[in-house]
């Protein structure tokens, strides 16, 4: 499966509007911090007594999930249901050969049944660009993590965690930390903070955990942890996926512990008002201590719930961009 | 500047919906109600409005962008602000303010929001024109001024200091 050449062809209208949202690449700034704003005002809906706009009354959202998620597809779902969009979730366990069969049959079906947005998470790289690009005219395609590729939602709700808590992208510098070779998550990460402006993107892993090449991406490379997180104002943890791991990456998780883990005296190298962020679900005691976890910087809960706000942001701005490009070809 | 003979100023018109409001909710006996201005016209004649009544009225703000009933043809307005109310609307006497009153249709998505906040005791309407030109059964309590324009013609209040009306002439600018 190869991408297409240009993203930023596939995920916008010919006005640059969002019609799908499949990963950070080839979206310019000024699309990224429209997201943020958009989600800014979704995220405070939560003083209404009803809990709900009517934006995508009688539209209907088919959650696509051939990978186990849980909150992910959670935060999906309650996202879609606030924006008083149907929902329909189907699980789909499906082996790596049988794929591009699998896929093409089930969206052929969902297709028949007039779904409007289609969220997709895919242990595949590029699936989500694969079905936007091949398969479904007119529906929005929402990536909700493609293999090692991108998780852009994901990416985005820490993007807006950021923005809260610290104001401004310029000056900052973050550090994102640990297995970073299997996360599609840092990878979204890395372009939307390099997009947004931050100061400083540092990466912080053993050797075997940082892939080929990521030093192109414009981020400053780290393999001791009390050197890469000094003074900065972000710490993103990643979770270290033993489930993808083959090979002898680590010695062992209490050695990966004692070097990469988040501590309190580890975190007292970084600024004294830096957040932890973690995307979740967190490891305790592999790559971050509880007491860091639940301590008064840690804002990983709020990340949980600023990702519906984000996603209903993506939700509705990439129905409104199929919307609109499908009524100036009519 | 006077764009049509018979259009008055902005500030004439507050005067006279400033006294009018007032008399009105003393004659209902309403004795603090919440104003809402819809964003971004509405809410600036709220605030000009509260500081002629010489009143301490609570002030919110409202977007109706997630209600419009165009989301289908028109998409998302990409400047949407958050909708702030300062208080529970279930129970409250409130008081709707739009600057130009034209269809019906924004009226109608401010209504649909505010009863997502909860159920209000009463909703009066409050706009500083009317172009009479409506699409919906709604109509204002209290107007400053009820004209005619021109086919094409529209009229933008901008501000908030001053609050001046401008002419925009639709086919000029290639949007009708």
């Amino acid at each position: 499966m190869s991408y297409p050449a240009n993203p930023r062809d596939i995920q916008l209208t010919a006005e640059g509007q969002l019609k799908h949202f499949l990963s950070i690449s080839g979206l310019p700034k000024s699309l990224l911090t429209e997201i943020l704003d958009t989600a800014e005002s979704f995220a405070n809906m939560g003083e209404q007594s009803v809990k709900k706009v009517p934006l995508l009354r009688g539209k209907t959202l088919v959650n696509l999930f051939f990978e186990n998620s849980t909150r992910t597809r959670a935060t999906f779902e309650l996202a879609a249901k606030r924006l008083s969009a149907d929902v329909l979730n189907l699980d789909i366990k499906t082996s790596s050969t049988a794929k591009g069969e699998t896929l093409m049959d089930t969206l052929q079906n969902m297709e028949a049944m007039h779904a409007d947005l289609f969220v997709v998470r895919h242990a595949d790289s590029g699936a989500a660009h694969f079905i936007a690009s091949q398969v479904t005219p007119q529906v929005a395609i929402i990536n909700a993590g493609d293999g090692r590729h991108a998780h852009p939602t994901q990416a985005m709700l820490d993007m807006f965690t950021i923005r809260r808590h610290k104001g401004d992208f310029a000056g900052l510098k973050v550090a994102i930390v640990g297995d970073i070779l299997h996360s599609r998550v840092a990878r979204s990460q890395i372009r939307a903070l390099t997009t947004l402006g931050v100061e400083e993107v540092r990466l912080v892993a053993p050797n075997t955990l940082l892939p080929a090449g990521v030093e192109d991406l414009g981020v400053q490379l780290y393999t001791r942890m009390e050197e890469g997180i000094r003074d900065v104002d972000v710490v993103i943890m990643l979770r270290l996926q033993k489930e993808r791991m083959s090979g002898a990456l680590l010695p062992s998780e209490s050695e990966y512990y004692r070097l990469y883990g988040l501590t309190n005296d580890k975190l007292a190298y970084a600024h004294p008002d830096a957040i932890v962020m973690h995307p979740g679900p967190i490891n305790r005691g592999v790559e971050i201590e509880s007491a860091v976890a639940d301590g008064p910087r840690s804002v990983i809960l709020q990340q949980v719930g600023y990702g519906i706000a984000i996603r209903m942001a993506v939700m509705s701005m990439a129905v409104s961009g199929q919307m609109q490009e499908r009524s100036q070809i009519s | 500047m006077s764009l049509t003979p018979e259009l008055l100023q902005p500030s004439v018109l507050l005067d006279r919906l400033a006294t009018a409001l007032k008399s009105r909710m003393a004659e209902q006996g309403i004795e603090e109600p919440l104003l809402v201005g819809i964003y971004t016209g509405g809410y600036w004649v709220a605030e000009a409005l509260r500081k002629r009544m010489q009143v301490n009225w609570p002030l919110g703000g409202l977007d109706t962008s997630f209600y419009r009933d165009d989301f289908s043809e028109k998409g998302l307005n990409p400047g949407v602000k958050s909708s702030n109310l300062p208080l529970a609307t279930k129970d409250r006497h409130l008081i709707l303010v739009d600057d130009v009153l034209m269809s019906g249709r924004t009226i109608r998505a401010a209504m649909n929001e505010l009863f997502d906040y909860g159920r209000p005791a009463s909703i009066t309407l409050v706009t500083l024109l009317d172009l009479q030109r409506r699409e919906l059964p709604i109509q204002p309590d209290l107007c400053g001024q009820a004209i005619d324009l021109a086919t094409g013609q529209r009229i933008k209040l901008s501000g908030p200091d001053p609050l001046e009306f401008n002419l925009i002439n639709l086919k000029e600018e290639g949007q009708a």
